[in-house]
């Protein structure tokens, strides 16, 4: 898909949540050693919001750092869409308060606002909304996040990467853009690999078959069909980005691309984190983001259960080196941290029940 | 479950305040108000503009919150402090991301928006600014 006008990247931010716990705690409680775990995840520790933090305060504060970079009004944003699985109100959309929050849409706040659920491309779904706002000339700017505080059942595999973060895009005209969105692509199968029913507190998930069917077929679909559609080859990009649910698929997805390990690694931040869902591609993103230089191609493809994926061909623009600084970077974020044992985890996922939650004394 | 619920206009109201720290300058006596008021609580004017409160400042003191009124349970032991934001304006607030034991007067911080109340599983949440050691 290409926009009638030029789309691209004004500001991007990011947001990971100070607290870790190591997979090797996780592994323990459950009696289980990490080790014969170990070379299948590949994600060492993970992060875990503050017992005060959720989806919408993780999406406010990249939105924040994205504003910084973007050197724009928070007032000029007419279209405000948060793609999460972790809403705080399953009926009251957090787009509203991240409105109120930034200020955007003005005084009288005239923007659309929307949350997005695409499981872990929610997000991304979020920027293709934006881009079709902005390439149509019904807004100037809009803003993008993928945000989780992603959910994984005491004891299950997913407990291992399921983590917080997220990521913010300001898109806007190209011509005032860091980084241009050439071309996008999206595939959307109906293929029932993970999902969290209604009222249930964990998502339940197929376990291998969420690789070959889902996750791979998706990806690799979205990524040959967006290169055929412009004619580039994996040769021609500078940085390769994919969903990363674990550290092991997005290496491999790219091998089987025809992308080496050296243009997928930059962007590969799950290992030091976990998987922040919705924020996941998008946060690898900001890390390539981070240190891109001008005239460098970035291929992303994001992958959501359910299934489907979403590709975008962007370029960087001159002018990307003068704002990467005016906002905390993402290995700022992954190396701010400090590690909680597993009670403790509990207590702040609110996994655990205090005394005053079930009586007034 | 006990829940308690917690009064949706007056959350409402406040949130200019809590979410952007907006708030109050009576243009007569110069004093600065959070949440912004019609009337100044010093001279008695009715001549008050908008003004946003810095986001960042400094601690000058602080306490440890044990025993907390009822709502804030869940985040016991937290620090409440006394911050002097880049104007001069004094706020009293929670700081977060941190232990009580790294709490120090004179500690540079930055407003976040964080969780500051929450009513029970059904009520509404109620989010607010806190303060944080500026990330660098």
């Amino acid at each position: 898909m290409k926009a009638n006008r030029k789309v691209g990247i004004v500001g991007w931010g990011v947001y990971v949540p100070k607290w870790r716990v190591r997979s090797e705690e996780l592994a323990r409680e459950w009696g289980r050693d990490w080790n014969r775990y170990a070379a299948g995840i590949m994600v060492q520790e993970k992060s875990v919001p503050g017992i005060d933090e959720d989806a919408f305060t993780i999406a406010y504060e990249s939105s924040i750092n994205a504003l910084k970079r973007a050197h724009i009004e928070a007032s000029k944003l007419r279209a405000v869409y948060v793609g999460t699985e972790s809403k705080p109100y399953a009926v009251k959309t957090t787009a509203t308060m991240l409105i109120e929050a930034l200020g955007a849409g003005g005084e009288r706040r005239l923007t659309t606002g929307a949350d997005y659920e695409f499981a872990c491309k929610a997000g991304t779904e979020a920027i293709q909304a934006v881009i079709g706002l902005i390439g149509s000339n019904m807004i100037d700017y809009g803003l993008a996040v993928g945000a989780d505080t992603a959910q994984g059942a005491p004891g299950d595999a997913l407990e291992y990467t399921a983590a917080a973060g997220g990521s913010a895009y300001i898109l806007g005209p190209a011509a005032d853009s860091v980084a241009v969105i050439k071309a996008s692509l999206s595939h959307v199968t109906d293929t029932p690999d993970f999902w969290r029913r209604q009222h249930e507190h964990y998502p339940a998930h197929t376990r291998a078959f969420t690789g070959g069917p889902a996750y791979f077929k998706h990806i690799m679909t979205a990524a040959k069909e967006l290169m055929n559609f412009i004619g580039t080859k994996p040769e021609d990009y500078d940085y390769a980005v994919f969903h990363q649910p674990n550290g092991k698929y997005p290496l491999r997805v790219g091998t089987r691309l025809g992308f080496t390990p050296d243009k997928v690694k930059p962007g590969l931040i799950t290992p030091y984190i976990g998987n922040t869902y919705s924020g996941s591609a998008l946060v690898g993103l900001s890390a390539v983001l981070d240190q891109a230089k001008p005239g460098q191609r970035i291929l992303v493809v994001s992958f959501g259960s359910g299934a489907g994926s979403d590709a975008f061909h962007i370029e960087v623009n001159d002018g990307i080196e003068e704002v990467q600084n005016l906002a905390p970077k993402t290995l700022n974020y992954v190396n701010r941290k400090e590690y909680v044992d597993y009670t403790t985890y509990a207590r702040y996922r609110r996994m655990i029940r205090m005394l005053h939650d079930f009586s007034s004394y | 479950m006990w829940a308690y619920w917690q009064s949706v206009p007056a959350h409402w109201r406040e949130i200019p305040a809590r979410y952007r720290l907006e708030g109050g300058r009576c243009m007569d006596c110069g004093y600065i108000m959070l949440p912004k008021e019609d009337i100044c609580p010093v001279c008695g004017s009715k001549n008050i503009e908008t003004v946003i409160l810095p986001r960042k400042g400094k601690v000058l003191n602080y306490t440890v919150v044990w025993n907390a009124l009822r709502g804030y349970e869940y985040y016991t032991p937290y620090v409440l402090a006394i911050i002097e934001l880049e104007d001069g304006s004094r706020i009293m607030a929670q700081l977060t991301d941190i232990s009580p034991s790294e709490a120090k007067k004179g500690m540079e911080v930055e407003m976040v928006l964080r969780k500051t109340k929450v009513s029970g599983e059904s009520g509404i949440i109620a989010y607010s600014y806190k303060f944080r050691p500026v990330i660098r």
